[in-house]
């Protein structure tokens, strides 16, 4: 089994190697078969290992000493459990439709190669972080799935926009790395290793200590390192203040947009702190905050949405939105549902962005919906499969989405974690906004009468096989992964895994009522989320459909309101003067005034003239007169008589 | 030595001879002086290699010791032996030797025989500071690094070369005065002896502690350069020639950092302590204060010059947090610098070869004519921005991990270095690399030779390979350092 472990990585970071070395010898046709084959394998090994790990057959290794120092041993090493095992399936499956939809996507384009090469390259490193089992490994894995993520938003380097949306998303990141390195520190500080197992096993006994990082101030160890490690997720995930980069991220191609910034890497937050279940459970102000930190994200981040207009800007807004549903759940202690979401959305979303990127190769790279229109009768297939997306975006019942947040939903209105109440608001009142804005892009897209112009629209077609059998493969599970409900969450599923203490168990007492999913669809009708999502998908159409007019209107009425949505609560404006403008303006400070005024102005060249000024005095004594030298000979003497003659 | 054989000296006076051999040389026939060069440069570096596969990594003692009488009457000795800090830097200025000679290859045109003749004497001299047990030869060899760089800027350097290579001359000059003078105090407090693993040993009182402590320190921290005596560095990085910036930026520093442990730490360890705070704050300084300084440079080699002092900053930080993470790291910090400041600074070089530029904003969209070079700048640049899995990350990640055993606060600033350091190497890259093609110049660029490739590619997989493995090197001196942290801890007073 050791070796398969060892394959599942190795595999597509073979295939990286391959496209990217010799990617132009082999030709476009052998690089995508190339990395395919080697993903598919990828994949078929995941499933392997996922159908041993039900069997109950865990493992916990190292594969080599990376190095030691002091008394340390840092490892590289897999630990593969179910919640290892889920991810890895979920990564290598998405993977491998995104790099079947890139041949279609793709053709084309100069860096063909080069493309397959990345999202290769990706593979690889997020299964890495996912695998590993010890922090250092996770951070390696951590930092690799940004810069692929870096190289991949700036794909298409000559467009300004890219280049700085890149470089925006690497910067922002590295703020929550910052916190994440921090935290490691901590732990290895306190508790002597990185090894997950270790750490974990002694969480325990370390929940007593405390720290202090203010001297006079003692706060609870597990706190601080807890709190360290949620920045690091929250710039991984996009969790606000750390949001701004995930939007910008749409500059890359779309088929990164799917499997990177939807469904795999910006969930990598929300994986870690589920892996970090036993240090998180001790610390109480540290889950209020994630539950706030996510409440704010979910519902704010999802009224942005409702006033977009480029389609992948909706879905990014929404991936946020739902990246806050995945949060709030960590913070409620139902860590295993914040799993099933992540699960079911990187399904629904990777087939939302995928759809868009279908719609938007019909389109000819034309991205703004209010061109679009009545595309239903040209792309059935992008179609039909969007639409079940759409579906369980909004939580129908039934739909894969529809289990995955009630779930939540639930889970948050149990939890007794303060901060509960307001996320449970958020949570609640996002459902509305969620059916609204998706079922905005729906009706906006693909039904009315077509907007675009006579050129676009006589060239419209559904996309080629490679695009469309991606999207019908993913609908699938879009619709079925939530049946799992049952099993995943109240079964013994992550029950070696993810540990919740007693008095945090929502997850037990929403088993108690739990009755199936036939019980739980027929529960939907009378609760409040049901109702909510209709309202928002009558609204969408009652907006979009029947009154178009109203959406100029009400954006003329509620006009302040609009504006702040529209320019995103203006963060990005503040943060590019604050931290942009002011780090620049303090470097040129530094610089000019300390280095080359003081430093070297003052002291260096400073010195030297002294030195100079000095020498030119001291040369006039040199004047090579005989009559000057004899002159201060007499006057020397004169001198030297005097002190003798007064003084002894 | 190695069965009797007297392996330091071959490493330290056979790229001297053969510098000497190819001055005599001259440039009657160009081919032949390059191709003498770089023989003697691999021939250099292969002959240092028994010094790893030989090396004993289980004992602290200094090996491959060669002693013989140099100055009967004042008792100095012609004396040599390496231990686990010096071995590791040794192999790294041969390793550089030979990248240099071949950059230099076509670039160089005039004196072509005294150019490689200076970087092999050069290569030879460091290997006898890195190596001398004997003060009066360390010192020797310490002074005699400063001529051929000192002649490198100078002879083949930009228009304002005069006033750099004065300014890098005097600057590490005084410094090095001073720790004359402490050798000459500790030479009469040791009753004679020049030996420097005797002054190890030797009881000195606080009050003369500290001041051979600052003299000392005054001599390393110029040539590591810590702020605030670092502004010779980015005068010195502008004008002079890509080699010149290699060696200066991969080796040349390093000296300082080795002065640290060879007799600051050693040597002083009470005032050591004492004054760990200072040298940790000044560490941070240089990280913090110069990483912004950085952001803002419109001259490439002059944002790398900083990029080093920032990076250089996490060696000096390693030191005095006298654990075993930040005496490590710092070690691993060094070499690996050595890997990523010489390889930004050869990229910069490929560049200025072509356009005869160094300021960004002449640049734009160079990844459209030279995808090769783009890749390899790519690799380099995020090593500077310490990715973990080069080995940019490896050092920084220990000196992080020491920093916070001691106090949080300093890996706080220690590791802001993760935001700084990727801004300006990423802004710099986005605005040179990234974008349409900017002008007529950069439309009229050729990708990398074959020449510029392979030395491009040996310190690619260089720092790959440190930074996913990096326990070859630090296995080398793990008795090394734990010896050196048990020595600090006793006291000498």
């Amino acid at each position: 089994m050791e070796k398969l472990y060892l394959l599942v990585p190795m595999a597509p970071l073979l295939g990286a190697i391959i496209a990217g070395l010799f990617g132009q010898r082999i030709g476009l046709v052998w690089s995508h078969r190339t990395t395919i084959a080697l993903v598919a394998l990828s994949l078929f090994a995941s499933i392997v290992i996922f159908i041993d790990v039900l069997q109950g057959n865990t493992y916990n290794g190292s594969v080599y000493t990376w190095m030691t120092s002091g008394e340390t041993v840092f490892e590289v090493g897999f630990l593969i459990d179910t919640l290892t095992a889920t991810m890895m399936v979920v990564v290598t499956g998405v993977s491998l439709m995104v790099h079947v939809y890139t041949i279609g996507y793709m053709h084309g384009d100069p860096g063909y190669q080069r493309f397959f090469s990345y999202i290769s390259l990706f593979t690889f490193s997020m299964l890495m972080l996912v695998m590993s089992n010890n922090f250092l490994q996770l951070f390696f894995g951590w930092e690799a799935v940004g810069l692929v993520s870096y190289l991949l938003i700036g794909f298409w380097y000559t467009r300004p926009t890219a280049t700085y949306a890149n470089l925006k998303a690497f910067l922002v990141n590295r703020v929550g790395d910052f916190g994440f390195l921090l935290g490691i520190g901590l732990v290895l500080m306190h508790f002597g290793t990185l090894d997950y197992a270790l750490v974990f096993s002694h969480a325990g006994h370390m929940s007593s200590q405390s720290i202090e990082i203010i001297p006079g101030e003692s706060w609870m160890l597990l706190t601080v390192i807890c709190l360290l490690l949620f920045v690091g997720a929250m710039g991984k995930s996009a969790q606000f203040p750390l949001h701004v980069w995930l939007p910008d991220s749409m500059e890359g191609p779309t088929p990164i947009s799917a499997l990177i910034h939807a469904a795999t890497m910006v969930t990598a937050g929300i994986f870690m702190v589920a892996r970090m279940s036993p240090l998180f459970e001790f610390s109480e102000t540290a889950l209020s905050t994630v539950l706030v930190i996510g409440g704010i994200t979910t519902l704010f981040m999802a009224l942005v949405a409702v006033v977009q207009n480029d389609i992948k800007r909706v879905v990014a807004f929404s991936t946020l939105s739902q990246l806050g549903y995945m949060t709030v759940a960590l913070g409620a202690s139902a860590y295993s549902v914040a799993i099933f979401h992540l699960m079911t959305h990187a399904f629904f979303k990777a087939l939302l962005f995928l759809g868009a990127g279908s719609v938007i190769i019909a389109m000819h790279h034309e991205q703004d919906m209010r061109k679009m229109g009545g595309l239903k009768q040209y792309m059935p297939i992008t179609f039909a499969t969007m639409f079940i997306a759409a579906l369980a975006s909004a939580g129908v019942p039934g739909f894969s989405g529809f289990f995955s947040k009630d779930a939540i939903i639930e889970a948050v209105h149990f939890s007794e974690i303060p901060g509960a109440d307001f996320a449970y608001f958020c949570v609640l009142s996002t459902v509305f906004v969620t059916a609204l804005y998706t079922f905005r892009l729906m009706f906006m897209t693909f039904y009315g009468q077509p907007r675009m112009d006579s050129h676009t629209r006589e060239h419209l077609h559904e996309s080629p096989r490679v695009v469309t059998l991606p999207l019908i493969a993913l609908a699938v599970p879009t619709v079925v992964a939530g049946w799992f409900i049952g099993p995943m969450l109240f079964g013994d599923y992550f029950a070696d895994v993810i540990h919740v203490q007693a008095q945090h168990d929502v997850v037990a007492r929403m088993g108690e009522a739990y009755t199936g999913i036939f019980g739980m669809i027929g529960h939907a009708f009378v609760t409040l989320p049901f109702w909510l999502a209709v309202a928002g998908i009558f609204t969408a159409w009652f907006l979009y459909q029947y009154k178009t007019g109203w959406p100029a209107k009400i954006r003329k009425i509620a006009g302040p309101v609009y504006t702040l949505l529209d320019r995103k609560y203006y963060i990005d404006e503040l943060y590019s003067w604050l931290f942009a403008r002011g780090s620049r303006a303090l470097s040129s400070l530094l610089w000019k005034y300390g280095d080359i005024k003081l430093i070297d102005g003052f002291f260096v060249n400073g010195s030297a003239r002294a030195v100079a000024w000095f020498a030119t005095i001291a040369r006039r004594f040199q004047s090579g007169y005989i009559y000057h030298y004899a002159f201060s000979m007499i006057v020397g003497v004169f001198i030297l008589m005097s002190l003798w003659l007064f003084h002894f | 030595m190695l069965f009797g054989f007297p392996l330091l000296s071959l490493i330290i006076w056979l790229p001297i001879i053969f510098g000497l051999v190819v001055l005599v040389m001259g440039d009657r026939n160009l081919k032949v002086t390059r191709w003498l060069s770089l023989v003697g440069a691999v021939a250099g570096f292969l002959v240092a290699l028994p010094l790893y596969g030989g090396f004993d990594s289980s004992v602290s003692t200094m090996q491959f010791t060669e002693r013989s009488v140099w100055f009967e009457r004042l008792n100095v000795f012609y004396d040599l032996g390496v231990d686990g800090i010096s071995m590791p830097l040794i192999l790294l200025n041969c390793f550089t030797t030979p990248l240099v000679v071949i950059a230099g290859w076509e670039v160089i045109r005039e004196r072509v025989s005294q150019y490689m003749g200076a970087f092999l004497i050069m290569s030879g001299i460091v290997n006898g500071v890195f190596a001398s047990l004997d003060a009066v030869l360390f010192y020797t060899f310490w002074e005699a690094s400063l001529i051929p760089m000192f002649i490198i800027i100078g002879v083949w350097g930009g228009p304002n070369r005069v006033y750099a290579a004065i300014k890098f001359f005097l600057y590490t000059l005084l410094g090095s005065l001073l720790m004359l003078v402490a050798l000459i105090y500790l030479y009469q407090t040791s009753e004679g002896s020049f030996s420097i693993l005797d002054y190890h040993q030797l009881p000195i009182p606080m009050t003369a502690q500290i001041l051979i402590f600052i003299a000392f320190m005054l001599a390393f921290a110029v040539k590591v350069p810590m702020w605030p005596v670092h502004t010779w560095l980015p005068d010195a990085h502008v004008e002079a020639p890509t080699g010149g910036s290699v060696v200066l930026a991969a080796i040349l520093l390093k000296l300082g950092g080795y002065g640290f442990l060879r007799f600051s730490l050693p040597i002083t360890p009470d005032a050591s302590q004492e004054l760990a705070w200072l040298l940790i704050l000044l560490s941070l300084v240089a990280v913090v204060y110069i990483g912004l300084v950085a952001l803002m440079q419109q001259d490439m080699k002059k944002l790398i010059a900083y990029s080093s002092v920032s990076h250089m900053g996490f060696v000096t930080l390693g030191f005095f947090l006298f654990n075993a993470y930040g005496l490590e790291g710092a070690m691993v910090q060094m070499i690996s610098h050595g890997f990523i400041s010489g390889a930004m600074f050869l990229c910069v070089g490929v560049l200025y070869d072509r356009m005869h530029s160094r300021q960004i904003s002449d640049y734009g969209g160079v990844v459209n004519k030279m995808p090769v070079f783009a890749a390899f700048f790519m690799l380099f640049a995020m090593a500077n921005a310490g990715l973990p899995g080069t080995s940019g990350f490896v050092g920084e990640f220990m000196v992080i991990m020491g920093s916070i055993e001691v106090n949080f606060w300093y890996a706080f600033f220690a590791a802001l270095t993760l935001i700084f350091g990727a801004a300006y190497t990423l802004w710099m890259y986005k605005r040179v690399i990234f974008g349409a093609v900017a002008n007529q110049k950069v439309e009229g660029l050729q990708d990398i030779s074959r020449r510029e490739f392979s030395i491009l590619a040996i310190l690619a997989l260089a720092v790959l390979l440190l930074g996913i493995y990096p326990l070859p090197l630090t296995e080398v001196m793990h008795v090394t350092v734990d010896n050196l942290l048990e020595h600090i801890a006793r006291s000498k007073l």
